[in-house]
């Protein structure tokens, strides 16, 4: 009683500190709760899911059951699994190889060019932009032994035309070409856009003590870019280990398995061999497993990065 | 003029330095072109190129006689005027959910600072880290739980919770003005009134990388709208195309998949400088 009192009295004078306080929270969560509702169902709840998904046998329709680890026996049991794992590092390697130096080539070369800027960074964008199904559809015909485009070029050049996506040799690098066409330009640009950043005098005082070309890039500009560098490592070997599209639109795992990713069999799992969501769920826990290490170290360096 | 770069600019004055300067620029602009123009040109005019002319060994440079057939042909057997209408619905929805829902709770979590605001963030941040294939299966079977499949709502929600979104916003709030916000709060205005009359009109660059970003991932998303949308009547443009392809012919797809590409590069074209700006922003500090 008295204590109520006491608060009512002194919320009559001034509104109190923990009125506003509580009114301020209350506003705060009426304009949070959309966005965690939908974060609770949508992204949250999934994450959550993923776990009790692989320790569970179910078809979506009957209940669940319980299985303890049998999905887990399931995958690392099926041929398959060391397949794809070794096809998505193969894949994550190569598609590095291409996919991570070459943009920041590019991107020194273009920071130096003087005229056509805006067209050079436009051309180099312009596939990032259209939907991949598009990027996809148009290498298949490309990588088309007959009249594609590839043995065409091939063709000219007098080398004798290769089977592309048919032949377990080729299968996997004509994946990673696509791969690489399609998602170039985005590193490239935050490359560009991370040189622009580097103070001019760096240069001036490297070039002073009488250091070349190679010597500035080694000395000024890879330490200066260090940090953007890993960081891009990280976020594309996570972007490159997930790679589905390709071999699902292109190959479809063939031929025998020779583009058959983690992704591509997650899916397989779930979705083609009768709905064992099951094992896909205990699939795709493995692979977040190995991604959130690299997430981690990731998240480190973002770290490091805001001082 | 622009900043001091590798190479310095008595170099590249000499007339060594600009001879070496003509001949990688030459290369630079016909690589680019051969690597990322070419293949777009090759597709566009393939679609212009009759059944017996895509076919044919050595191929021709140019169409002998371009025709728009294939367009049409596309047009129907594809159902593109559906696809695009369907994708246009999905687009204008994700773009209004996030825009309700992400601008409300970026306000609230940069301005209003509740109780638990950090660990919210933080939650809704660790999502950017789950890789999105890793989730499919459990959000699909998700959404088949809540009775979502074949409906709008499982492109408008899970459009909505998007981390990348939250950050982008509420960095954007965090550095708006406090007297800005008490001005209107003397005046008697509400925190709804607050969002709406002081922060989002000083917030528009930001809504509009948002909004380009959420309607350009409706138009270039795939495996989870091939999911979630697998009636023909409902698909996505992305989907149909992935579906028909195999039933028709060469050139008929590619008329398809020009037609596909034309809303996202508009917008390109249109908001190129909103575009690369939000990819730096990002990726930089995301």
């Amino acid at each position: 009683m008295l204590i109520a009192d006491a608060g009512t009295r002194r919320r009559a004078h001034v509104p109190s500190r923990l009125g506003r306080s509580i009114r301020r929270n209350l506003t705060a969560y009426g304009f949070l709760c959309a966005a965690l509702a939908c974060f609770a169902v949508f992204a949250w709840y999934p994450m959550v899911r993923t776990f009790i998904l692989s320790f569970q046998q179910t078809n979506l329709i009957d209940p669940p059951t319980w299985v303890g680890l049998d999905n887990f026996r399931t995958v690392v049991d099926d041929p398959a699994f060391g397949e794809a794992w070794l096809n998505t590092l193969e894949f994550t390697v190569l598609a590095l190889l291409c996919g991570y130096v070459v943009p920041f080539g590019i991107a020194i070369v273009l920071n130096e060019l003087r005229h056509a800027r805006a067209y050079l960074r436009f051309v180099v964008y312009l596939p990032v932009m259209l939907p991949p199904i598009v990027s996809v559809l148009m290498f298949r015909w490309f990588f088309d032994p007959g009249p594609g485009l590839f043995n065409q070029i091939l063709g000219v050049v007098g080398i004798p035309p290769l089977a592309w996506l048919d032949s377990t040799s080729t299968a996997l690098i004509s994946l990673v070409i696509v791969s690489t066409w399609m998602n170039l330009g985005s590193g490239t640009l935050i490359y560009l856009a991370a040189l622009q950043n580097i103070p001019g005098e760096l240069y001036e005082a490297a070039e002073l003590d009488g250091a070349g070309v190679w010597r500035r890039i080694r000395h000024v500009t890879i330490p200066q870019t260090k940090l953007i560098l890993l960081l891009m490592l990280m976020l594309q070997i996570v972007a490159t280990m997930q790679v589905f599209i390709e071999p699902f639109m292109l190959t479809l795992g063939g031929p025998e398995n020779a583009t058959l990713t983690v992704a591509y069999l997650m899916y397989q799992y779930a979705f083609v061999y009768g709905g064992n969501y099951g094992a896909g769920g205990a699939l795709g826990l493995m692979l977040m497993i190995v991604l959130l290490a690299f997430a981690a170290v990731q998240l480190r360096l973002n770290r490091q990065d805001r001082p | 003029m622009t900043t001091r770069t590798i190479i310095s600019p008595l170099q590249l004055g000499s007339r060594w330095g600009k001879r070496v300067y003509w001949i990688v620029l030459v290369t630079v602009l016909v690589t680019f072109t051969l690597a990322f123009v070419f293949p777009l040109y090759w597709m566009i005019t393939g679609a212009m190129k009759t059944g017996e002319e895509i076919a044919q060994m050595p191929p021709t440079f140019f169409p002998a006689n371009p025709s728009l057939d294939a367009f049409l042909e596309a047009w129907e057997l594809f159902d593109i005027g559906t696809l695009l209408r369907n994708t246009g619905v999905y687009a204008l929805g994700a773009w209004a959910f996030t825009m309700v829902i992400d601008v409300t709770a970026a306000f609230a979590l940069s301005k209003l600072r509740p109780m638990f605001g950090g660990l919210i963030l933080g939650a809704m941040l660790a999502t950017l880290m789950i890789p999105p294939m890793v989730v499919l299966i459990p959000l699909y079977v998700t959404v088949v739980d809540l009775g979502l499949l074949n409906t709008p709502w499982a492109i408008w929600f899970p459009a909505a919770v998007n981390g990348f979104n939250i950050f982008l916003l509420k960095r954007f709030f965090d550095s708006i003005p406090r007297e800005l916000l008490e001005a209107a709060e003397i005046d008697g205005a509400g925190a709804a009134r607050v969002l709406w009359s002081v922060v989002l009109p000083v917030s528009r660059p930001i809504l509009g990388v948002v909004s380009i970003f959420t309607v350009v991932n409706v138009f270039r998303d795939f495996v989870y709208p091939f999911l979630v949308l697998s009636d023909s009547d409902k698909m996505t443009v992305s989907v149909g195309l992935s579906q028909t392809a195999g039933q028709v012919t060469q050139n008929a797809i590619m008329g398809g998949l020009v037609i596909a590409s034309i809303p996202t590069v508009i917008v390109f074209f249109l908001f190129q400088r909103h575009i690369m700006a939000g990819l730096t922003a990002g990726s930089i500090k995301g």
